[in-house]
């Protein structure tokens, strides 16, 4: 600013808001110093929700995650952001009369979406419920611990993420931190969130977890292919969810849980393609969707295939 | 269902050299290989394998090759020449086969072609390919093999958008003993007061 100006413009003249906005730069940059000598940790102070950065700030933000990971895990990690593909609305299947409760799909969850180890983190909870009783979840224990599965008069109902189209952790957040994606996936901007958990309360599935502690992941755990949206790590105080693997299934791929399921239980495409497995499924098989009587709407169905 | 085991079973038959015995028997299969099958199965191998095309109607579809034991395909190494007794008995060779697949009304020539041991059979006499055996499975079991194509039963790797491998029948179920094995699962969740 020229000196010229500064005379026109006398101190008085600044508004209560820019005061405002000036203190808590001065505030956040004393903190960020604080906290982290970087650059790059001011500008993540700084940053937008990922609705409202403009390419140049995503590109920034995404390049700066990827410094902050290679430092901290001490190897490259590519961290993206895919968009949703046009046309495309995700759809998941799962066959109950197929699945034996082994949970090789928890495993590989874990391993695709850098969940932590310690304290542990599961994405998708099997439920072993009693034939006798059907899908009752006042008869389902998450925690059973058989020699082999199948066991007899059991059967096993694997809940992750529904993906509702009407979901109730979107309205619960107060700010905007979770919201759905055009392909129908809801997603978390996991730096936006500010751990206040409005949405694991509100997530009727029990969908949600929140990372209470600093999360811990061996270097050689992780997987470098990550999307901002998706499974790139996460940090304490903030809650994170299934995405359908939007790592691989925005690129073409199945989710990691349906490429390890040893019974091909479960099923995920287009719901918009006529003639995919979805479809199909819908059209001939008994499908039905948990707690349909709360009108959340999910994309992810249960059937039975025989 | 009656679980036979064909090579013990197999002894009472006084009459049949053991060369007799040997030939008329299912060759086939794939015997060893198949018999841990059940669950964990070969699933990790088939993105590995060199996958094969076949037409399943109109569709090409990829599918890894059928899982034979180690050193036992071609069948016709060990059953050229041999004299065809089509006799419906209990096989005493194959040793690992415990056949258990309606054993009381099928046996090993009701798949496998006699005078061809390389190929299977269809009810109508055609020949097949092995790597084409889901065609063989759905005589029986024509749901299920609609539903295959379709997606609904069975699994697929790969790409939902694109190309995508399916595994054939026998990937997942023996078919000489086509039930599931139970299988060992992985750890329970730490329970919240524990973590």
């Amino acid at each position: 600013m020229e000196s010229q100006d500064r005379t026109t413009q006398p101190a008085a003249k600044i508004s209560r808001r820019e005061a405002i906005k000036g203190l808590f730069a001065l505030a956040a940059m004393a903190t960020a110093s604080g906290c982290k000598s970087d650059s790059d940790a001011l500008d993540a102070y700084v940053q937008q929700n990922f609705r409202e950065m403009t390419p140049e700030q995503l590109e920034e933000a995404l390049s700066r995650w990827e410094r902050r990971y290679a430092e901290s895990f001490g190897k490259e990690v590519e961290v993206s952001a895919t968009p949703a593909r046009e046309g495309v609305l995700f759809g998941y299947a799962l066959d109950i009369s197929r699945c034996i409760g082994c949970r090789r799909c928890v495993y590989a969850c874990v391993d695709e979406n850098n969940q932590s180890r310690d304290p542990q983190v599961h994405w998708i909870k099997v439920l072993e419920m009693e034939k006798e009783k059907g899908v009752n979840l006042h008869y389902a224990d998450q925690y059973y611990d058989r020699e082999v599965v199948p066991h007899p008069g059991k059967f096993y109902f694997p809940v992750a993420c529904q993906q509702c189209e009407n979901p109730p952790c979107v309205k619960a957040c107060p700010v905007s931190a979770t919201w759905q994606e055009p392909d129908g996936i809801v997603a978390i901007d996991y730096d936006w969130c500010i751990g206040c958990r409005c949405c694991v309360t509100a997530c009727p599935y029990g969908a949600r977890s929140f990372n209470w502690a600093e999360p811990h992941l061996e270097p050689n755990e992780l997987n470098t292919k990550t999307e901002y949206l998706g499974n790139r790590p996460r940090g304490r105080g903030v809650v994170e969810k299934c995405t359908f693997c939007l790592q691989r299934t925005r690129k073409g791929l199945y989710p990691a849980c349906v490429e390890v399921c040893p019974v091909g239980a479960r099923k995920f495409g287009n719901l918009n393609d006529p003639d995919g497995e979805l479809r199909y499924i819908i059209e001939n098989k008994r499908c039905f969707i948990l707690k349909e009587e709360l009108n959340t709407q999910p994309k992810f169905l249960y059937y039975y295939g025989v | 269902m009656k679980r036979v085991h064909l090579h013990r079973a197999g002894s009472s038959h006084g009459l049949c050299s053991r060369s007799m015995v040997l030939w008329p028997c299912l060759i086939t299969m794939l015997t060893v290989g198949w018999f841990g099958c059940g669950g964990d199965v070969q699933f990790e191998e088939p993105h590995n394998a060199a996958m094969l095309q076949v037409s399943a109607d109109d569709q090409l579809i990829a599918v890894p090759p059928p899982p034979f034991s180690k050193d036992v395909f071609p069948c016709s190494d060990c059953h050229e020449g041999e004299e065809v007794d089509r006799t419906r008995r209990v096989i005493e060779d194959h040793e690992d086969v415990v056949f258990d697949h309606d054993s009381e009304n099928r046996w090993c020539l009701d798949c496998h072609d006699a005078d061809n041991r390389d190929k299977l059979r269809l009810a109508s006499g055609a020949l097949l390919e092995f790597t084409e055996s889901y065609r063989l499975c759905g005589q029986c079991h024509g749901p299920k093999l609609k539903d295959w194509k379709a997606g609904a039963h069975g699994k697929r790797t790969g790409s939902w958008s694109g190309k995508k491998q399916y595994l054939l029948c026998v990937h997942c179920h023996n078919p000489h003993a086509p039930q599931f094995a139970p299988l060992e699962p992985q750890p329970a969740p730490t329970r919240p007061e524990n973590l």
